[in-house]
């Protein structure tokens, strides 16, 4: 009985499921920032210090997994087969990092900001400002990702243009950063966590139970197929037919592999937006506590997308490879239309070929595409599709959501109310922290309307950036006390202009020329933030013990934070 | 807190930092990457070993190793108290 009248909901489609669940969705974002505005500049910057652990465990799952994460990793992989660890497993060995060596003495500094503590740890004012311009500069390269994000899910599911996309994101985003702050971001990163790992397990569970018959990705990805041979064994064995290396074994050389995996884990560690969220919990235990936590949710997407990547791979080949054009599901045409899919039958036979050997290709797939046509692939009910595109929002939103609130707070803390006009007001300073982020958000969505073709290139930066600069000072800051100004700044001086210069030349200057014969030892631009952290750290040592000692005062905050307690009840002990 | 037992406690976290990181090292870039061709000669169900490990193994023993380190931090905490 039940389920006739049910079927006529089973039967919208694709369009209308997503219309509902996106709505349903903003709506609860929107609710969730009205319910919780900043009232203070503490509110707005870290939430007023008072998020309990476990939800910055959850906000941080949120802020960290980006579109990138949800939409285009698990397709990278796909792609990539072994190599595809490096963002695996770099993407998530920084967090233990950032749990044993930054979370805990960061927040017992307890100030606002990742440039504030530069600042005062080095006692300078250009140490403060060099890295307010690398927080700038990371938060935007990565920001202008995030609204592309949001104008492709919207392109390809509400069938509206990009642009329109990207305004409807900004409109949003605007709403709940710019009125809620920090405070608002952290309840709706919250929502938007539970949304997104939501979204992306149903489709995983859904392929997994398909293929292997087992409901869990992690354990079918080891799983066997209906032909009783092993999912990996299976699928090196299609790569090879087709001429590419087997799925289980890279074709990246070992060195590279290293530095990679080694500058993303640094970066991720040296990530302002990552940093901030260690700032907006009551306690020293609790930034550990919640470090922890916020693996733990991460881990539940980083584990299942390697084997979304393995089910979708060899759904894909197994779907089109050889196969009539004619006779080719309807996912195929949906998305030649936005362009993301290829075909072009270069011996007019009729078949798909796709082969490694490029000259003979007939089929190209953009590697964005794998997680979000998954499940039309899989041939998954609508409202999993309307999910996961719901899904792909939510982590493109928090993402932005949270790198905003770092370019607003380094604009109207660190530069206006720190550096340029201490004067200001509380009420000032808030308002100033307002416009930026109001600001921030306009210029984030003109660059996801026209993304300048650097977009793809500057990611490296973004993490090579945060592993030369931040990452290095931060650390030496609070485990070598006798660490001083001269050291740090010239080691972030050095550490970036080397680490800048290496990737301009190579995506730049001579793209011709990154082939890995030209590397500087065989490492990749990609992997050159790991060499750029060494040199940085090297030349602070260095220069360091040649100068003078630090000042007293920042030997005391030195030993203050390496100390849970608070300062007062900690001497008196 | 007295020096010498700020001290004391400063080189007992130092000490399981370099526990907790070593292991982190040596899951990652040790069975995951530098000697994952030697660990792919182990079959681990459906999975060769060092494959496991890369796109596995070491983010669990990640998320394992945070978790060991608060709690052996809490307790450092108390024992010196210096807790909240």
């Amino acid at each position: 009985m039940d389920y006739i009248f049910l079927q006529p909901i089973l039967a919208l489609s694709i369009q209308t499921w997503t219309y509902i669940m996106v709505g349903a969705t903003f709506s609860l974002y929107i609710g969730i920032a009205v319910w919780s505005r900043a009232s203070s500049t503490s509110d707005f910057y870290v939430a007023g210090k008072g998020v309990h652990p476990l939800a910055n465990g959850l906000a941080t799952a949120a802020d960290w997994m980006s579109a990138a994460s949800f939409i285009s990793m698990a397709g990278l992989i796909s792609f990539m087969g072994y190599d595809g660890a490096v963002y695996l497993m770099g993407w998530t060995g920084g967090y233990v990092l950032l749990a044993l060596l930054l979370a805990p003495y960061l927040r017992k500094y307890g100030k606002f900001t990742v440039p504030d503590f530069i600042g005062e740890r080095y006692y300078s004012q250009t140490a403060r400002l060099v890295a307010v311009i690398c927080a700038i500069f990371v938060s935007f390269t990565y920001v202008a990702g995030q609204m592309r994000g949001v104008g492709v899910v919207f392109s390809r599911f509400l069938e509206t243009s990009v642009e329109m996309g990207v305004i409807i994101g900004m409109a949003i985003v605007f709403f709940y950063a710019v009125v809620g702050g920090m405070k608002g971001i952290t309840y709706t990163q919250v929502a938007q966590y539970c949304v997104l790992i939501f979204a992306f397990l149903v489709p995983a569970i859904f392929i997994s139970i398909q293929m292997t018959g087992n409901p869990i990705p992690q354990l079918g990805f080891g799983g066997t197929v209906s032909d009783g041979t092993y999912l990996l064994d299976k699928l090196d064995g299609l790569n090879q037919a087709l001429g590419f290396s087997a799925y289980t074994e890279g074709s990246k050389s070992t060195i590279d592999v290293f530095c990679i995996t080694a500058a993303l884990m640094v970066g991720t560690a040296g990530l302002p937006h990552v940093i901030i969220r260690f700032f907006t919990v009551p306690k020293v235990s609790d930034a550990r506590l919640s470090a922890g936590y916020a693996l733990l949710f991460i881990a539940i997407l980083y584990t299942t997308a390697p084997a979304v990547a393995a089910f979708a791979r060899t759904n894909m080949i197994e779907t089109v490879s050889n196969k009539p054009y004619s006779e080719v599901p309807s996912w195929v045409s949906n998305w030649e239309k936005t362009g993301l899919i290829v075909f072009e039958d270069k011996n007019g036979d009729g078949i798909i070929n796709y082969v490694a050997d490029k000259e003979k290709n007939e089929l190209k797939v953009d590697r964005d595409i794998m997680v979000l046509a998954n499940p039309e692939i899989a041939n998954l009910p609508a409202w999993v599709i309307a999910l996961v595109a719901a899904g792909g929002l939510a982590a493109a939103l928090s993402t932005a959501a949270g790198l905003l609130l770092v370019i607003s707070s380094s604009i109207s803390h660190d530069l206006l109310k720190q550096s340029f006009k201490p004067d200001l007001t509380e009420k000032q300073e808030l308002l100033a922290a307002r416009s930026a982020a109001g600001l921030a958000v306009v210029i984030a969505g003109y660059f996801g309307i026209n993304p300048p073709d650097f977009v793809a290139a500057v990611v490296a930066f973004a993490f090579g950036l945060a592993a030369s600069s931040f990452f290095p000072a931060i650390i030496l800051g609070i485990f070598d006390k006798r660490m001083n100004m001269q050291g740090a700044v010239s080691g972030m001086v050095v550490g970036l202009l080397f680490t800048t210069a290496y990737i301009i030349y190579f995506k730049f200057i001579s793209p011709a020329s990154n082939v890995p014969a030209n590397w500087f030892l065989g490492i990749s631009p990609e992997g050159i933030g790991f060499v750029g952290m060494l040199v940085n750290a090297a030349i602070s040592l260095v220069v360091s013990r040649m100068t003078d000692a630090p000042p007293q005062e920042v030997q005391e905050m030195v030993e203050n934070i390496r100390v849970p307690r608070g300062a007062g009840t900690a001497h008196a002990h | 807190m007295a020096q010498t037992k700020m001290q004391e406690y400063w080189s007992k976290n130092i000490r399981y930092l370099t526990i907790l990181l070593s292991i982190w090292f040596i899951v990652s870039y040790g069975m995951g990457i530098f000697f994952v061709d030697a660990l792919n000669n182990i079959q681990l169900g459906g999975f060769k070993l060092g494959f496991w490990m890369a796109q596995q193994g070491s983010i669990y023993v990640f998320v394992a190793l945070i978790f060991v380190y608060v709690a052996w931090m809490n307790k450092l905490d108390k024992e010196y108290d210096v807790d909240e």
